[in-house]
């Protein structure tokens, strides 16, 4: 099904490198997307947050460890790995454990089907946007589990807000996601990139190609940042009423589990965005006249460097939509989902469909 | 993928989906039943990718722990003395238990043993699974397809009638 020659050459090579029986390779296609998490958490999720809302609040932000505050990402760490791991006496031992392990394990599952530039792809499955909507669920299932397990009540609440809000957002961010699905005629994230790259750079997109994408671009937008529990969405750990919501009794590493958990969750519906809508590895320079800086820009490397530049760029947007719109209220967060973002997702799916009969 | 590999992959699953199939239903609490049952959904979706049932095992996650295992544990956690109550895991019935038991295994084992091997389909796969199931679905079983959609259509403005806020009951009290 490769229709350009190097389509997934790197991670093929590499899941077919052993060592006796040991299968190293496939240890390292799957140890690769873990480690850009750990990397991109640190220092453009953690650091970069606290600069980005600084800027936008008209402060400094960190500037005490190291130049301009770089270190105080790693102080953090340090502080983090030091603190006292605490359960609580009667909260539910194995789910107050568990459940951040869950979460992260359901944020992590994902990149599995994310492709880093052309040639790397943990798995190119026929399936993969499927697989990757479906995955979440496990998420919802951790998230459940420190709720319960935490006993207490604001916990439970932040657990349940949270589940509600992401099993009903799911709903237009599908939908929204099949529309785009039926623009490349396929399920697998490698097709979507490839169908959007050509000579001429970012209009082959979806989102500049055809004339009804903006709609399930945005409803995706917009129900992503609900699904990562991210603002004007966060009613789940709102700080003024519920404490912190679902992690409230947590601290130490497991607390930095879910940090870890939802800047995963970060990324993976960012880099979805991009590669349904916006062309994902392929390049957006376009080829004018004799400078064919298209041809230029594209390969293995700038592939993976065009995804993850895509993927920070809408991570920026949740960061910014975070620092400047006030949080919704429960009532309207449902009226949003049921009364807005769905019945404009089932226009979006049938002007979609006629558009891609009448073309 | 070498085959000693493939034979570990495939019996950490199975014994995933066995270990866990048994916590669900020897465990005295409900709570730990319904999260145990996650990894046998799990388990048994990475079974179905390994039957090349790719679109088959996503939809397992879809459904089963995405809608049926989420709406388990919202009921299982607004019960209020879910912790109190013991279930009763004991064996009851022992002889007619074993006696159906050993029926079904019969059953299985003849229908294995005069089968004899797996016949392959007629027509071999091609390409992606998802496209032959669109097809399928919008042609040959396309009245299942639409009947399925009906009832659950039915089911949601029901569920949607009972949990309407209703404003003359309301009034009353």
């Amino acid at each position: 099904m490769s229709q350009s020659p190097s389509l997934n050459t790197w991670s093929e090579a590499l899941s077919g490198f052993y060592i006796g029986w040991l299968p190293l390779g496939l240890l390292i296609v799957a140890a690769i997307p873990l480690v850009f998490i750990a990397l991109y958490a640190l220092t453009y999720g953690v650091y970069g947050e606290r600069k980005i809302s600084a800027f936008m609040q008209d402060r400094l932000g960190p500037m005490e460890v190291g130049p301009w505050g770089l270190l105080q990402t790693l102080a953090d760490i340090l502080k983090l790995l030091q603190k006292e791991d605490i359960v609580p006496t009667v909260a539910d031992k194995f789910l107050f454990v568990i459940g951040p392990v869950i979460m992260f394990v359901g944020s992590f599952m994902a990149f599995a089907v994310l492709p880093f530039g052309p040639a790397f792809i943990g798995a190119d499955l026929n399936v993969g946007l499927f697989y990757a909507i479906g995955i979440v669920a496990f998420e919802v299932v951790g998230i459940l589990a420190s709720g319960w397990g935490s006993n207490n009540k604001w916990a439970l609440y932040g657990a349940i807000r949270s589940v509600a809000q992401i099993v009903s957002y799911e709903i237009p961010a599908s939908i929204a996601l099949l529309c785009g699905a039926m623009m490349a005629g396929s399920l697998s994230m490698q097709q979507f990139s490839v169908m959007q790259a050509g000579p001429y750079g970012f209009i082959h997109y979806y989102l500049f190609s055809n004339p009804i994408a903006w709609l399930p671009f945005i409803i995706y937008l917009i129900s992503s940042l609900a699904e990562t529990n991210r603002a004007p969405f966060d009613i789940p750990e709102a700080e003024s009423e519920l404490v912190a919501g679902f992690f409230t009794e947590y601290s130490g590493m497991k607390f930095a589990m879910f940090f870890l958990a939802e800047y995963g969750s970060m990324f993976m519906v960012s880099a979805i965005l991009s590669i349904v809508f916006l062309g994902g590895w392929a390049s957006p320079l376009p080829n004018v006249g004799g400078l064919a800086l298209n041809d230029l820009t594209s390969g293995p490397a700038w592939g993976a460097f065009w995804i993850i530049m895509k993927g920070f760029f809408f991570i920026f947007v949740q960061m910014w939509l975070r620092w400047t719109l006030p949080r919704l209220r429960v009532d309207q967060l449902m009226y949003l989902c049921w009364k807005v973002l769905t019945p404009f997702s089932f226009i979006a799916f049938v002007l979609t469909a006629v558009w891609e009969i009448y073309k | 993928m070498n085959q000693l590999t493939l034979s570990i992959i495939f019996y950490v699953f199975a014994a995933l989906t066995v270990v866990s199939a048994a916590f669900v239903v020897f465990s005295k609490n409900v709570i730990y039943s319904a999260f145990a049952l996650m990894f046998t959904f799990f388990g048994v979706a990475a079974l179905y990718v390994f039957l090349s049932a790719d679109f088959i095992a996503v939809t397992q996650v879809v459904v089963y722990v995405g809608g049926i295992l989420v709406l388990l544990l919202f009921g299982v956690m607004f019960t209020n003395t879910i912790m109190q109550t013991d279930l009763k895991t004991d064996v009851l019935h022992v002889v007619p238990g074993t006696i159906l038991l050993l029926l079904m295994i019969a059953g299985i084992l003849y229908t294995f043993y005069t089968t004899g091997d797996w016949m392959p389909g007629e027509a071999q796969l091609q390409g992606s699974v998802v496209q032959r199931i669109g097809f399928e679905t919008m042609s040959r079983y396309m009245l299942p397809f639409e009947m399925a959609s009906i009832v659950l259509l039915v089911a949601l403005i029901g569920a949607a009638f009972l949990a309407r806020y209703d404003k003359v009951h309301n009034k009353d009290h």
